[in-house]
């Protein structure tokens, strides 16, 4: 590992942190408390534990007493930092114990897994049966009384904290399969475990340790609060609380200031406790900061003027681009969609992963997430209303209405807590006035619908409970279950097997012919295009390149990229054949070439490929593309006219 | 071609039992047949491909295959060595000669390691090369799979899934091993993708003189690449045999089922409207064939009696059918 990526990696990771506003005014506020408490012997403070009768219990801003004395006349500011001091020192300390212990054990046990695991979780778990604090005065009765014994208390009933976490990390990650591919590189297995394992876990056992430190603070306080920690005079935080009890009515500044202070110690930890472990680990994020509107923003310089088109079609996108911002800079990722569905037409969106077909799809129903994307321009029109204007309330009366969507994953869309049969009905009563009893009947309607056998039954089934095919079938219900104009389906069969990708495929055909409904339709696959889609438009780099009735388009296609798209495509009986790969890959979103953007990877490129921009042109009454060399020759002549 | 020449890999009457013994109360657990009764042998040079839907036992099979699992019952030789106790003898040695390429590339390759470090990992570990060698090894590995030297220092995340794929090629291929399983190695990948990795492993297989066992559940893919091809139903072969063979003249309802499904550009797919498409419960597996129950062709014997891979009419072309398909496919 080269040391300069790994310092540009920490640096900017500060970088993240000090971008979110909590975890900075955190982080100051801790590392003023740790300085003060650090350079405390070195200030020109009173001795600590200096008693001074005469002196008892005066006020703050006293003379010559900052922040006022306690109930023996001790100077409660030199107390305070030097109270911190221990404080800090000994939740630190017990955090670094636990963290130690726990994780190794964690690791240990999430590794071996069997009886060597089992062994290690039943006694974390007999730890864990007690009451967490009761089980510390247990512990510090035995050992004694004092800070040490405190110290050890508190680090060992964090321990299981530390190492049920870091077994579930350690269990997961053991189950992945660099793991096989690390053995199969000639690991033994402890070097599997503290090479490939350990630097996976690392970022979780930070993150654990920030997120307790401040608990194990509060817990030595408590402890000490009780007498059971710092012993007279030594002062820590938990003990001048439980000092400032007694006068807590005449002189309540003693016991508020220490108090204060574990707040704000506390509270900062914690807050950049987050701010780490948001940094560290994005998919823990609370989201709290920034979470994503409930809706696309829309931010057009200009508002098109409606397109003729959008009166008759179901679906008609113009002009539509979308971009991410990212700090200063606005990427693009798509730019100037046109696209137009019919009346019970299904139209086919393809093109490579990252070609844009998905934030177009996202892009009609507002499900871009903002930040950090926004729809810049175009127009969206749905059965001639225009989306981009309409309402939120009028969106939420869409989505899973009149336009539906089925995803790759069906269980993006199922929630693995409730049984099918529940959110069908939840689907449904969401749009229509039906009571409970009618709804199910029409939830078990649906299932029937979509050819899952004995449907009564399956309305009990928890998503986990069927195979990806039966859940793939269950979400298209849900997609039909209000009567939609228009499903926007994408890649709904991508991530199954060939044979239930032909059954979902023929069930989606069929409903849309029943139930007139129209579809958009996305996939990578040229081959599976011909099976549904009336139309195919061809994406890459977020344009359409090419547009046209399907058969048209597969028999002669007019741009180099769909021809090569189709071309990939393994054919049963043509084994024989060399596949026709396109090399190189796409160009990274926001770095399109001038020109043409296909032009790096065509065969057919020539330099006025390289200028300007292409516009999608018509090659005859159905089809356009966006290429100046279309494949055709008879065509080529047309365009050129 | 090869007839004469010992098989580098015999896998004899292979069974995986998942599940099987007592809880710690003493009652038993009730057991899954992932894999049972497979056998069949690769020669050196060849491709076998394997295919069948998820589920089927195709990467339980693999594993086994790779010495990365142990077979419950039955044996696999690896160039006529038991695999399992060389495995238990030295799994170095097995890993040198066996190498394995995983269905999903980014969680095949560790998060936290460069490329470098990861491809550095078999030079070093199993062929304790020194430091000037490795480098000159891994320069050509990494030429063989495409990928620029500029790459080494970067990590996982930052590929596409394809250039993803091609390190975890060039991994398995690093220590130059003699058989390398795949298990899905295409199917995470965009079609465009998949024919580059494609191109890619005739390639390596023609340049390092490799043998391939390839898995996939994708028809159309496995006739690309292979010569010989397995079709696995429910936890058994169904039917095994030369390519060509299996896609024009199946044997099985499964496969033609199959074939029936692959979708291909400009093609309408036609599968029977009662074909439910799914397997049979594996904690109560039926007592015949397991197809019985979406079979066209099924009767009670089909039901009763569990059928046995036998020949079906062509040189080492075996079906476990009792009334295979008549006529040949269209796709020829
Ligand atoms: N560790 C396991 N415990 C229990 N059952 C398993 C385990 N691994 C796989 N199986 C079962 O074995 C069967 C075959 O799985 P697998 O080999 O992964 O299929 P494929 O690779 O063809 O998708 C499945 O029914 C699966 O549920
Ligand atoms: S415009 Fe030029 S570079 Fe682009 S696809 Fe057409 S021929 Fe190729
Ligand atoms: S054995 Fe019977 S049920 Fe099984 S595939 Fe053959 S005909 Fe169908
Ligand atoms: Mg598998």
């Amino acid at each position: 590992m080269s040391s300069s990526a790994a310092s540009q990696g920490r640096v900017s990771a500060l970088g993240l942190l000090l971008n979110n506003r909590l975890a900075t005014a955190g982080l100051v506020v801790l590392v003023t408390i740790l300085l003060l408490a650090l350079i405390a012997p070195l200030l020109p403070l009173l001795d600590p534990n200096a008693t001074s009768p005469a002196n008892r219990l005066l006020p703050p801003l006293s003379d010559g007493h900052l922040l006022g004395t306690d109930a023996l006349g001790r100077d409660l500011l030199s107390r305070l930092l030097h109270g911190a001091r221990v404080s800090i020192a000994v939740g630190v300390s017990a955090t670094l114990i636990a963290a130690f212990f726990g994780s190794l054990i964690g690791l240990l046990s999430g590794y071996a897994r069997g009886w060597a695991d089992s062994l290690m979780m039943r006694g974390i778990d007999m730890l864990m049966a007690f009451p967490y604090i009761l089980l510390a005065l247990a512990i510090v009765a035995v050992l004694g009384p004092g800070l040490i014994n405190a110290l050890y208390a508190i680090a060992l009933i964090n321990i299981p904290f530390f190492a049920r976490n870091i077994r579930g990390v350690t269990l997961g990650l053991a189950r992945r399969e660099f793991i096989d591919a690390a053995r199969l590189s000639g690991k033994s297995r402890a070097a599997i475990l503290f090479t490939e394992i350990l630097p996976n876990v690392l970022p979780i056992i930070v993150i654990t340790m920030s997120t307790t430190i401040g608990w194990m603070i509060l817990e030595t306080a408590g402890l000490s609060f009780l007498g059971l920690g710092a012993q007279p005079p030594q002062a820590d935080l938990g003990s001048m609380l439980g000092d400032g009890r007694s006068v807590l009515f005449n002189a309540p500044h003693v016991a508020i200031i220490p108090g204060v202070l574990i707040f704000l110690l506390v509270m900062s930890i914690n807050l950049l406790g987050d701010g780490i472990r948001d940094v560290l680990d994005p998919r823990l994020k609370s989201g709290a900061l920034a979470r994503p509107m409930a809706r696309t923003a829309v931010e057009r310089e200009s508002v098109p003027e409606k397109p003729a088109t959008a009166k008759d079609a179901v679906l008609s996108l113009s002009g539509l681009r979308t971009a991410f911002g990212l700090g200063q800079r606005q990427i693009e990722a798509i730019s100037g969609i046109d696209l137009h569905i019919g009346r019970q037409e299904c139209l086919g969106l393809v093109g490579e992963s990252g070609s844009g077909k998905s934030i177009t799809a996202m892009s009609i129903m507002g499900l871009v997430p903002t930040p950090p994307g926004r729809i810049v321009g175009g127009s969206i029109y749905f059965q001639g209303e225009d989306l981009l204007e309409a309402n939120d309330r009028r969106i939420r009366e869409l989505r899973g209405g009149p336009v539906s969507h089925v995803f790759q994953d069906p269980l993006t869309t199922l929630h693995p807590l409730f049984t099918v049969g529940d959110q069908l009905v939840e689907a449904i009563r969401a749009h229509q006035p039906l009571r409970r009893p009618q709804a199910e009947k029409k939830a078990e309607e649906l299932l029937e619908l979509v050819r899952i056998p004995n449907p009564r039954r399956r309305l009990q089934a928890y998503p986990h409970e069927l195979s990806g095919g039966m859940r793939q079938r269950v979400c298209i219900a849900m997609a039909l279950a209000n009567d939609a104009e228009l499903i926007i389906a994408d890649e709904p069969t991508t991530a199954l097997d060939v044979t239930v990708q032909a059954q979902i495929l023929m069930l989606m055909n069929k409903l849309r012919h029943e139930k007139e409904t129209s579809i958009l339709f996305i996939t990578h696959d040229f081959g599976v295009i011909s099976a549904l889609s009336d139309r195919v438009a061809v994406m890459y780099a977020g344009q359409i390149v090419e547009s046209g009735p399907t058969k048209e388009v597969l028999e002669s296609p007019a741009h180099p990229y769909t021809r090569k798209l189709i071309d990939c495509v393994p054919v049963l009986g043509q084994g024989d054949r060399q596949l026709d790969a396109i090399e190189g890959g796409p160009p990274a979103t926001g770095e399109r070439p001038p020109g043409c953007a296909f032009a790096p990877r065509c065969a057919f490129a020539r330099d006025a490929c390289k200028r300007g921009e292409i516009a999608l042109q018509p090659l005859d009454a159905e089809r356009e593309v966006r290429c100046l060399f279309p494949l055709d020759v008879k065509r080529e002549a047309l365009v050129h006219a | 071609m090869h007839e004469q020449t010992e098989p580098m890999l015999q896998a004899q009457d292979v069974e995986r039992l998942f599940g099987a013994g007592r809880t710690l109360l003493g009652r038993p657990k009730p057991a899954v047949h992932a894999v049972q009764g497979v056998s069949f042998a690769v020669r050196k040079g060849e491709i076998l491909g394997i295919v069948g839907e998820s589920g089927c036992g195709k990467s339980t099979l693999a594993r086994i295959l790779a010495g990365l699992d142990q077979a419950s019952a039955g044996k696999v030789l690896f160039q006529g060595q038991d695999l399992a106790a060389a495995v238990r003898r030295d799994f170095k040695a097995v890993a040198r000669q066996i190498q394995y390429v995983f269905q999903d590339p980014l969680s095949s390759l560790n998060p936290r390691k460069t490329v470098r470090a990861i491809l550095e990992t078999p030079l070093r570990r199993l062929l304790g090369l020194g430091r000037e060698e490795r480098e000159r090894r891994l320069q050509k590995v990494i030429d063989a799979v495409n990928l620029r030297p500029e790459h080494l220092d970067r990590y996982p995340h930052e590929f596409s899934g394809g250039q993803a794929q091609r390190i975890a090629i060039a991994r398995a291929l690093a220590a130059e091993p003699k058989l390398i399983v795949l298990d899905e190695p295409v199917s995470a990948l965009d079609v465009s993708v998949q024919a580059q990795v494609l191109n890619l492993l005739d390639d390596l297989k023609a340049r390092f003189g490799l043998t391939y066992l390839f898995i996939s559940h994708d028809l159309a893919v496995v006739e690309t690449i292979s010569d010989r091809v397995a079709v696995m139903y429910f936890g058994r072969l169904a039917e095994i045999g030369p390519a060509q063979r299996i896609f024009t003249q199946p044997r099985h309802h499964y496969t033609r089922l199959l074939l029936d499904s692959a979708p291909a550009p400009g093609k309408a797919i036609m599968v029977p409207e009662s074909e439910s498409g799914e397997l049979p419960d594996p904690y109560n597996p039926p007592v015949g064939c397991a197809f019985a129950a979406r079979c066209p062709a099924a009767d009670e014997l089909c039901r009763t009696r569990h059928p046995a891979l036998e020949p079906a009419g062509a040189p080492k072309h075996l079906a476990a059918c009792y009334h295979p398909p008549v006529g040949s496919t269209a796709h020829e």
